[in-house]
């Protein structure tokens, strides 16, 4: 039946004859195309004849079952809730801590950290190249004096704490160990995520410090420190998120994320530890862009993908280890800086796509992201949209309502027959490593994005407001702006602690960082050294550079 | 016969969201002007120094992460200091509308938001680049 759309003989085309074309003569369809916001083209009706090749039993199952098509819980959202989890960091920790005390106040049921970029690149607040960038894009973290700010009086053994960290991962990692164990919490009870996921830097967001093989073992590190040391934390959150942002396809964001954390299991594998060990604490994370459908169909997929891998691929025998779970975020991208109401709109649309695909964990974006970073009443209501969707809408109260569309399932499975060529086509390169080295899905990502771009331009996609129901009489909208007081702050901060702290302990632990970096022995105990020492996220940085050098890529366009 | 347009695009400071900076170097090229892309993490000084050796006559800096205020009046500066003050410079990404009278004050006043028609940032940089000799 494969590569034969419509035979002759079944119901759909007998409809097509019988009862569409005289339709089409007297009233032709809109011109088109009628395609995703990937570019996929979509038939005007789904019926049993597209999904003859699936076997419910085999191919979709039921929730809590292999291959986990319908979820990995048997009751949904009956049982519990996807996590409200929103994004947050700007300024001095003193003013991201206050805003995290607000989103607990206001319902929100767990953190997540956003970083400033002097942080996420390893810098402290003095490197030349942080001039504009303290605190602007997230909270700024130098020390661990930091770390203990942001925290204050909120309780590590009581909240689970995501934090977007990749190339410092380790560094920040530790010093939310330290904190722990300075409240008396026990690390073999505490949970949280740490992104952890430098693939998709090389890839898309290019907060890269490290070359890449280098930056995969700190990964593995902290795979068997975890294994060993705090079982219940989250220790990657493989994401395609990025990848989507910087201009994918559906398609593309799902077959590259779930290739690498195919990768981050064959490392994992390869440094001698066991499948079953490890693989369970992995997560995801990914985009919910405009398209409705198609984004369900993405989220659907990657449950079985991920399964059959596990057990076919890896020889998983723990059902965790074959259970995907993923955080969800809105789609920045698809906000518009005009008319910025309206994606209160979008944002909504999205994250029911991401509460019918079965999302674990949720950040709806907030309506001024084009523009700034959210302010507290835009960030209330972002929040809200999600409150609105879990205890209004009706959608929690079944499972993977949309389970047996004709649509659907079709969607879900080409989403994964096409997910299977990608990856045939990076394993026959060697790995993504090795395709990363040689810029195949960056140059894939950089033609879909121009792609799209051509398509919004000949007005082919309408982006409402942008490119068709343009207004021009808009008054602007009050904005968070940020000033510069935090980096005099944190610059201040920075030159006191180098006054008090013991330097030459500093120094010691940060000659074992390198002793450490230079052999095969685990980074995590060096870098907890460190950390308790005061050392800074850019001192730690410098001594693994020092021994591994800087990854600078040649850019693709 | 006319020459091309030389444009720089340029990323500035710590961010790596090269998306809008690839797509708008992509669309330069289409319109048939000559595009130089510096790559990421830039200083402003090997921005004016990529301009100087690449005669340029336009540099398009992508901010996204707040830095703008910082990185477009360093630029503007280098450029006086090496008697390049024809060259046009154009900005686009994240700019709260606050910032705009202040960019216009240095000279900056192609400011590109989120949103905008290739078609007008390419008009723009028609229209404005420094006459070729």
């Amino acid at each position: 039946m494969k590569g034969v759309i419509h035979p002759p003989d079944t119901a759909k085309a007998r409809w097509e004859r019988e009862v569409l074309e005289p339709t089409l003569a007297k009233a032709p369809e809109r011109t088109g195309p009628f395609t995703t916001i990937s570019g996929r083209e979509i038939d005007r009706l789904y019926t049993a004849d597209d999904v003859v090749e699936i076997d419910a039993a085999r191919d979709i199952g039921n929730p809590g079952e292999f291959p986990y098509v319908r979820g990995i819980h048997p009751t949904g959202y009956r049982g519990k809730l996807w996590t409200m989890r929103q994004f947050a960091g700007f300024g001095t920790p003193e003013e991201t801590n206050q805003r995290y005390k607000d989103l607990i106040a206001a319902g929100g049921t767990g953190l997540s950290v956003a970083f400033d970029l002097p942080t996420l690149m390893g810098r402290d607040p003095d490197h030349p190249l942080c001039l504009g960038e303290v605190g602007k894009c997230g909270v700024n973290i130098t020390s661990l004096a930091d770390m203990e700010r942001l925290f204050d009086g909120i309780s590590l053994a009581d909240i689970t704490t995501s934090m977007t960290i990749n190339s410092p991962a380790p560094m920040i990692f530790a010093m939310y160990l330290v904190v722990a164990e300075k409240q008396g919490a026990d690390w073999s009870k505490i949970s949280g995520t740490i992104q952890n996921d430098i693939l998709k830097e090389f890839i898309a967001q290019k907060e890269y410090i490290f070359p890449p093989r280098p930056s995969m073992r700190l990964i593995t590190d902290i795979f068997s420190f975890c294994a060993r040391e705090v079982p219940k934390w989250n220790t990657i959150s493989v994401s395609g998120y990025h990848i989507r942002e910087a201009g994918s396809t559906a398609l593309q964001e799902l077959a590259f994320t779930l290739r690498d954390g195919l990768e981050y299991v064959q490392y994992g594998v390869d440094a001698g530890l066991d499948v079953d060990d490890f693989v369970p604490r992995i997560s995801f994370f990914f985009n919910s862009h405009s398209d409705f459908f198609e984004e369900i169909a993405k989220y659907r997929a990657a449950r079985k993908l991920w399964a059959e891998a596990m057990k076919n691929r890896f020889g998983a025998k723990n059902p965790r280890s074959w259970q995907l779970r993923f955080h969800t975020q809105t789609a920045g991208v698809s906000l518009t800086a005009q008319q910025p109401y309206n994606n209160v709109v979008r944002t909504a649309l999205q994250a029911l796509a991401a509460v019918l695909g079965g999302t674990n964990s949720l950040h709806t974006n907030s309506l001024d992201e084009a523009l700034a970073l959210p302010t507290k009443e835009t960030a209330t209501i972002a929040l809200r949209t999600q409150q609105i969707i879990a205890h209004e809408s009706g959608v929690t109260n079944v499972v993977d309502p949309l389970g047996g569309s004709y649509f659907i399932e079709k969607l879900t499975r080409d989403m994964e027959l096409g997910t299977l060529k990608y990856w045939e086509t990076i394993d026959a390169m060697g790995g993504m490593v090795e395709a990363v080295e040689l810029g195949y899905p960056q140059k894939e990502i950089a033609e879909s994005s121009y792609q799209f771009q051509q398509a919004v331009e000949r007005r082919e996609k309408v982006i409402v407001g942008v490119n068709e129901f343009v207004q021009t009489d808009e008054k602007p909208i009050e904005i968070l702006y940020i000033d510069d007081s935090t980096a005099e702050t944190q610059l201040g901060r920075l030159a006191e602690l180098k006054r008090t702290r013991d330097n030459d302990r500093v120094q010691r632990a940060l000659d074992g960082l390198r002793a450490a970096a230079r052999g095969r022995d685990n980074t995590m105990p060096p870098l907890l050294e460190c950390v308790r020492a005061y050392a800074t996220v850019g001192e730690m940085c410098d001594a693994l550079r020092e021994v591994w050098g800087e990854y600078e890529e040649v850019p693709v366009i | 016969m006319s020459q091309k347009i030389r444009v720089v695009i340029a990323k500035p400071g710590l961010d790596g969201h090269d998306r809008g900076a690839k797509v708008i170097a992509r669309a330069l090229r289409d319109a048939g002007m000559e595009v130089i892309y510096t790559g990421l993490r830039q200083t402003p000084e090997q921005i004016v120094n990529a301009a100087l050796q690449e005669d340029a006559d336009v540099i398009g800096l992508s901010i996204l992460s707040g830095a703008h205020m910082h990185i477009c009046p360093r630029v503007v500066e280098l450029l006086k200091e090496k008697g390049l003050d024809d060259v046009q410079v154009v900005v686009g990404g994240i700019i709260p509308t606050q910032d705009v009278p202040k960019l216009n004050a240095l000279g900056i006043t192609g400011i590109f938001l989120p949103g905008t028609p290739m078609q007008n940032i390419v008009e723009f940089i028609t229209g404005h680049a420094r006459a070729r000799v």
